[in-house]
């Protein structure tokens, strides 16, 4: 995978003005000017080729629904303005290309390499600037985990519940698990808000606040619960239905063998 | 009392220690005999040493409740001498990384410090836990065994109204020790039941106030909820389950139809020593499934909930089960339901809830005084009905389980909806008409189910039951052989009764009042459908016409 | 009707005498019984153990075998207590002591348990025995002499005659209580006034409008289409009730496309370019609403489902909810940052008896 040589997310006062400006000079449209976020864009070193090949993947894969030229049509969003960390957490995950419209698009194996994801990801970079793809340094999970948590509780768990084990939303909607998914998603997810998740530009968390959120899923990962089993960390629902179904049914099945006339 | 126990019949067989064997001397006769001359224990020895029990799986379920009880009392009393029920503000600083620095109450820092930071502290915790829903589990279970077996009638109506106090004390002492720890499930839980409060005509915003000392959360309620749970509640529940204890015996426990056993009679095992080995044994074998319970699952990781806070919230936020079906009512309630009259605002998506449970609690609680006042039966009964044999009341229950059970599944909406993956709002439209019309359905199949059943009690006592062997007769055509039953196993399908409709006749003062008509019509709803005993004369000739006819319905 | 005419009791709740209702005897309606005869107690059955030695010998064996092995889990729960110390703070510690410590105890208590059982079951003498039962009422003798002892009483301590004494008495007893239960009243503070403090929020003129919980003030250009961010008033980390202010003053900051926004006559000034603020408090029962959907602009209560919608000033759309999410009027100050025009123009969170 290319890796992409960035500049770090420093926000600088003029950056902004000078995104606008470049936002508005590519699309003249008032939605790219909000959905771009402020971060400054990536300084991109991805050669000529691979936005060549990452057009061809786009054109036979994505221009469908997405239009020919990023757009959007009836069927998809414009992708104007979503950037390379958008195009790599979509398409990374197995969420585009779409299987088919439902309530939102759900995960799959991915159907393309790493190499095939850089391509289409740097092509929509190229076309219009966004979010780039995070970098290393700040998916190693080696942040504040208490930070993580505590940002995780107030900005997330009210969707991915307070473990990360997933949540209903509205109409069929739901917020998704969280556990072994790749900090680099995580991080993704964050900044361009796939879908109905809402966006957490760096103003809202910081980078550093997002590698501590990354570092907290990962602490939980490592370190399963000392009280064993988690029953799936959904809370006492799950409790619930193991007291009556296992605990209650050992009960009882001592209670039949306690009772029965011995041979 | 008189219990006997005959030991000559079988005195061949019977092993040699059975006998008594009188013992006049030793360190355990001395200490005996000080002890007796001291307590008179000798006379309670004599009266229920040999106290008979009889033997069937479903009575040992009030055991169950008592024994995890035991266990919650032996765990609680452990923590509470770690455990911090206050409200000051500290920072973490435990094992927990996610944690750390992190400012939270006293309360939760200490329950932290019980599961991280105490060998076996987090075992006791789980066992506490685990306990507390069983014991609650336990109790339903045992309501309805009592329910569906008729064992709430005279002489045991008021002992099922102190049953009943319990299983609320018991929710209650669940539901204060839930909110203990001051975690951020917990706290989102005590701000549902502020929201609750407010929400009452009249006293609400005041008596949030007083629970509360103020403003919500404020500082005071981890303490005082604190107090009524390990001081006020239960003492309350100890005194009332002292009283349970004290009716099952003056009761003497009752037993399912069974031949030699009679409304005059127990017939079972002895205290001392058969059920002293068995009940006993039984208690550690409870308390054996709630430590491996506790050994190889968690519950409530409050680490993972962090402390309290009204910003956050976690998706998947519900009460423990037994609260569920609260949390449920208020999620079925559809929009709109609250206006302002009078200056006042009337909070129906709060008040109708509140008065659903509290109208179901009291049915409940309500319902042996109901059954007696239709049948008018003053008799004592210990004799226990089979479910089947009392149709009506079965599908009364069954009714009444089908609603509670809708609402403990709407406790649990966003849950089915990711799981299943529908929608939430499809989730709860279809459990609003299960809550509307699943009692209704449930009432009705499950009187036909038990009619049913009663039919083919009665074909098997005339007829035999089918004994899957295939004769072929001289004619040439094939038979299934019919078994008679043999005589023990007929009388437990032929000792039961059935109750005929109230008969409409003029009172002392020649006049047939409102309310005469109206028990008279409860009275043909509970009892028209019925399948009769069969009688001896029917025994012989099996192949009579009217054999499984169902009486007096009409419809059918 | 076939079965009516072998019936044994043909008593109907208005036959019945008072004497049968008193004594506990009375069926109430006709009571259909059947007539076979209760044919006794089957004969006794033996056990294996009863009938073959080298059974019962074999059950002894197994009995106590599981009491000696009760008593290797109790010492294999104190080992484990010393084996696995967690003081270091690694959580797998924490997880193998739990679980060793655990499997110990349970070992011993199911040794016991099912030893104890399964003596009672197989080697215990197990025929079963008969206790007569008896009306639970008391002996008509001893009926009538309690009936005697309360008279007895009445007329030695005039009871019934000193009616003075006696419903003085009784109204001393009941009102003895009631100071008791006044001093509850000391439960709530005595110079709140709930209304009062339930109709205001933190928020006021020009309060910025700051994340939680890091308390750092957001500008306008901060928030971008599609975010989602948590606020809380500024100053409120250093308050020391700063749990009941944030109960109340929690707030969601959202940015919208401004042609998206329905907005209703009088509340023009109250969002800024497509940024709206909303009580994060429900209207149901209190729970933090804050699943914010950015396409559809849904926001979920996860407690209780109500669904508010965002475009349409957070009128319910679903769930038990009946009024909107109080909408916080804002605007921006000098340095671009976002300030709080007033408090809340009614009281937020949950509905109680003396909102209007």
């Amino acid at each position: 995978m290319p890796r992409k040589s960035r500049k770090a997310n420093r926000r600088h006062p003029l950056a902004t003005v000078v995104l606008i400006a470049i936002g508005l000079a590519f699309t003249g449209g008032g939605y790219a000017l909000f959905s771009s976020t402020t971060t400054a864009t990536a300084e991109t070193t991805v050669s000529q080729s691979t936005i060549d090949e990452g057009e061809k993947l786009f054109a036979a894969n994505c221009a469908t629904c997405h239009g020919m030229s990023l757009e959007g049509t009836p069927d998809g969003p414009s992708l104007i303005g979503v950037g390379a960390a958008a195009v790599n957490f979509q398409v990374g995950t197995g969420r585009m290309p779409m299987a088919m419209q439902g309530p939102q698009a759900m995960q799959k194996p991915t159907q393309f390499t790493d190499e095939q994801i850089a391509a289409l990801a740097a092509y929509v970079a190229s076309i219009s600037p966004g979010p780039a793809i995070p970098d290393e340094s700040l998916l190693q999970a080696d942040g504040d985990a208490a930070n993580g948590a505590e940002l995780f509780r107030i900005n997330c768990a009210m969707c991915h519940n307070v473990h990360g084990a997933g949540g209903a939303l509205t109409e069929g909607k739901f917020a998704p698990e969280l556990t072994g998914v790749l900090p680099t998603h995580i991080y993704e997810a964050m900044l361009t808000g796939p879908q109905n998740m809402p966006v957490f530009n760096d103003d809202n968390l910081s980078p550093e606040d997002k590698r501590d959120i990354i570092t907290y899923l990962k602490y939980l990962e490592a370190n399963p619960s000392p009280g064993g089993n988690e029953l799936g960390s959904l809370g006492p629902v799950a409790e619930g239905l193991f007291v009556w179904i296992f605990g209650l049914g050992a009960v009882i099945g001592l209670m039949v063998w306690l009772t029965a006339k011995s041979n | 009392m008189t219990s006997t126990i005959d030991r000559t019949e079988h005195g061949s067989s019977a092993p040699a220690d059975a006998k008594p064997a009188p013992k006049g001397g030793g360190f355990t006769g001395a200490a005996a005999n000080y002890l007796d001359e001291r307590t008179s224990i000798s006379a309670v020895v004599k009266e229920f040493g040999r106290k008979i029990f009889p033997d069937h799986w479903s009575f040992m379920l009030g055991e169950v409740a008592l024994y995890s009880f035991v266990v919650i009392v032996l765990s609680g009393t452990f923590l509470t001498f770690f455990f911090q029920a206050s409200m000051v503000e500290t920072h973490y600083d435990g094992a927990w990384i996610p944690l750390k620095g992190v400012e939270m109450s006293a309360a939760m820092e200490s329950a932290l410090h019980i599961s991280f930071d105490v060998r076996g502290g987090l075992l006791v915790r789980q066992i506490h836990h685990w306990a507390a829903l069983l014991f609650i589990a336990a109790i339903g279970l045992h309501m309805l065994r009592v329910f569906f077996t008729g064992a709430f009638r005279k002489p045991r109506e008021l002992n099922w109204v102190i049953g009943f106090m319990l299983f609320v004390l018991a929710m209650a002492e669940g539901f204060t020790g839930y909110s203990l720890p001051d975690d951020l499930l917990s706290g989102n839980g005590l701000r549902i039941i502020d929201g609750l409060i407010k929400g009452i005509p009249f006293i609400g915003t005041w008596t949030s106030f007083l629970l509360f000392g103020g403003e919500f959360p404020g500082t005071a309620i981890v303490g005082r909820l604190y107090t009524l749970h390990i001081l006020l509640l239960p003492a309350i529940l100890v005194a009332f389950l002292a009283l349970h204890l004290v009716f099952v015996v003056v009761h003497k426990h009752t037993q399912f139809a069974g031949p030699g056993r009679t409304e005059k009679n127990v017939i079972g095992y002895p205290i001392l020593p058969v059920y002293a080995a068995k009940a006993g044994g039984f208690f550690f074998l409870v308390f054996g499934v709630i430590a491996l319970m506790a050994s190889f699952f968690t519950i409530n990781p409050i680490w993972n909930y962090g402390p309290y806070d009204p910003s956050p919230v976690s998706a998947g936020t519900q009460p423990d089960w037994y609260i569920g079906f609260a949390d449920g009512a208020l999620r079925l309630i559809p929009p709109g339901w609250e206006f302002v009259w009078l200056d006042h605002t009337w909070s129906f998506n709060i008040i109708v809830p509140v008065l659903a449970l509290l109208v179901l609690l009291g049915a409940v609680a309500a319902y042996p005084f109901f059954e007696s006042w239709v049948t008018g039966d003053k008799r004592e009964h210990h004799i226990l009905d089979r479910p089947r044999n009392a149709p009506t009341r079965t599908a009364i229950g069954a009714a009444g389980v089908t609603f509670y059970a809708a609402l403990w599944a709407a406790a649990s909406s966003d849950l089915m909806a990711t799981h299943f993956q529908l929608s939430i709002e499809g989730v709860i439209h279809v459990v609003q008409a299960w809550a509307v019309l699943g009692p209704f359905i449930a009432y009705f199949i499950t009187k036909r189910v038990c009619i049913g059943l009663m039919k083919k009690d009665r074909e098997i006592v005339l007829h035999g039951y089918e004994s899957g062997r295939i004769v072929r007769l001289p004619g040439g055509e094939y038979i299934e052989v019919h078994e008679q039953m043999d005589e023990y196993d007929r009388w437990k399908l032929v000792d039961f009764e059935q109750y005929e409709p109230i008969m409409l006749r003029p009172n002392a003062q020649g006049k047939i009042t409102g309310g005469m008509r109206f028990r008279a019509r409860v009275s043909r709803w509970f009892f028209e459908d019925r399948i009769a005993p069969a009688q001896q004369r029917e025994l012989g000739h099996g192949h009579d016409d009217t054999h499984g006819e169902l009486e007096g319905g009409k419809g059918h | 009707m076939a079965h009516d005419e072998v019936s044994g009791h043909d008593a109907t709740a208005s036959d019945s005498s008072a004497v049968e209702a008193s004594r506990g005897t009375s069926t109430g309606t006709a009571v259909i019984a059947s007539d076979v005869a209760n044919p006794g107690e089957p004969p006794h059955r033996e056990r294996i153990t009863d009938l073959d030695p080298k059974e019962a010998k074999k059950a002894q064996r197994s009995i106590y075998t599981l009491f000696y092995l009760s008593i290797a889990g109790s010492i294999f729960a104190l080992a484990a207590y010393m084996a696995f110390p967690i003081e270091d703070g690694d959580i797998s510690a924490i997880r193998l002591n739990t679980m060793f410590i655990g499997i110990g105890c349970a070992l011993a208590l199911f040794g016991i348990g099912l030893a104890a059982v399964h003596w009672g079951k197989a080697l215990m003498y197990d025929k079963e025995g008969i206790d007569e039962r008896h009306p639970v009422r008391g002996t008509d003798e001893t009926r009538a002499r309690a009936v005697e002892i309360f008279h007895e009483a009445d007329q030695e301590s005039g009871f019934g005659r000193r009616t003075l004494i006696r419903n003085s008495l009784i109204g001393a007893i009941i009102a003895f209580p009631l100071p008791g239960l006044v001093l509850f009243r000391g439960l709530a503070p005595q110079d709140q006034d709930p209304v009062e403090l339930l109709s205001h929020t933190m928020w006021e003129k020009g309060a910025r409008l700051t994340l939680d919980p890091s308390g750092i003030p957001v500008k306008a250009s901060d928030v971008t289409i599609g975010s989602a961010f948590h606020i809380i008033p500024e100053g409120l980390n250093d308050r020391h009730d700063w749990l009941e202010q944030k109960a109340k003053a929690a707030v969601l900051l959202m940015r919208l496309n401004p042609d998206d926004l329905n907005i209703t006559p009088g509340r023009e000034s109250w969002s800024y370019d497509g940024i709206v603020a909303y009580s994060k408090i429900c209207t149901h029962v209190g729970c933090p609403v804050a699943l914010y959907e950015q396409q559809t602009h849904h926001l979920l209560c996860p407690c209780h489902q109500s669904t508010f919608d965002v475009v349409n000033e957070c009128e319910v759309i679903f769930g038990p909810a009946k009024r909107p999410l109080p909408q916080l009027p804002i605007t921006v100050d000098d340095e671009g940052y976002l300030v709080a025009q007033s408090d809340f123009h009614e009281p937020v969170g949950p509905s109680f008896w003396e909102r209007q």
